[in-house]
């Protein structure tokens, strides 16, 4: 059972590994020639304009929520896909049920304009 | 002491550093972030315990989205232009008594439950199979029903987002 996470493990254990080389290899070998221009702070290329810490719209708080609701799904749909060739077509026919009442309250959402960015 | 033990441990230390950063924290962004180790370390002990699909639903839906949710909760809600994003310590006796009273009666709770101990555990090496089976056969109802609780939130979401506006 426990054998079974071995790949994960070592796939956590080299993700973890390769960001903190990545990173600090760039610091011991790169060549260091600051000036004023280099680490001024800059934003896509632009100068930055007012302070970073405002307060953000309420529409990325509603993405954010819809997200999660359909994150939900996506973990009902897990146990599915696991067993879908032995279900075969009563399984399809359930998942298209469970995901066409979703998609009902996806066009409400749509229709009411919450995706809307305006 | 062996593997599973040594796994374990990892695990509920990583769980319980990070919460602590989470309670002690000054800062709540660090504390926000620290989080995310508190439920991956959740997610790891939930999977030496061979529940797999509840461990792949805390990282899909803890870690990927309540986690977000909570750092855009903390960037809405702080007064962040005036104030620096911190965390203070107020009525510390109050709620340092309201704390004891509470471990005091969780402690209570498990030491006179009577816990039923298996003494073989039962191979269920992967719990995602039989679930999916279970779902989509003897509780098909309830899993369809679920889907209706998630048009209800969906759509109470939307309602509340755009109170007043209209459809078509």
């Amino acid at each position: 059972m426990l054998v079974d996470y071995i790949p994960i493990g070592i796939m956590i254990v080299f993700g973890v590994a390769f960001g903190v080389f990545m990173s600090k290899a760039s610091e011991w070998l790169g060549p260091k020639n600051p000036n004023d221009v280099k680490q001024s702070i800059y934003e896509s290329g632009m100068e930055p304009v007012r302070s970073a810490r405002e307060r953000m719209s309420i529409k990325y708080y509603m993405v954010a929520m819809l997200f999660i609701i359909f994150d939900i799904e996506v973990v009902f749909l897990y146990p599915w896909a696991v067993n879908f060739k032995q279900l075969g077509m009563f399984g399809l026919i359930e998942m298209f049920i469970f995901i066409v009442i979703l998609m009902l309250g996806f066009v409400y959402v749509w229709k009411k304009g919450a995706l809307k960015w305006d | 002491m062996n593997l599973f033990d040594i796994i374990f441990y990892f695990f509920a230390f990583i769980t319980l550093a990070s919460a602590g950063i989470v309670v002690f924290s000054r800062n709540i962004i660090y504390a926000a972030f620290s989080l995310l180790f508190t439920f991956f370390g959740v997610a790891g002990i939930y999977v030496l315990l061979n529940a797999d699909f509840i461990a792949v639903a805390q990282l899909l839906i803890y870690v990927g989205g309540i986690l977000v949710l909570l750092l855009f909760g903390v960037m809405l809600t702080n007064k962040v232009v005036s104030v620096d994003i911190k965390t203070g310590t107020l009525q510390t006796l109050p709620a340092s008594l309201l704390a004891a009273m509470t471990a005091g009666s969780i402690c209570g709770v498990f030491y006179a439950t009577d816990w039923k101990i298996v003494q073989s555990v039962p191979d269920v090496s992967t719990t995602t199979h039989r679930l999916g089976e279970m779902f989509l056969t003897t509780y098909l109802l309830p899993f369809e029903v679920a889907s209706l609780i998630l048009l209800v939130a969906l759509i109470g979401a939307a309602m509340i987002a755009r109170r007043g506006k209209t459809i078509f």
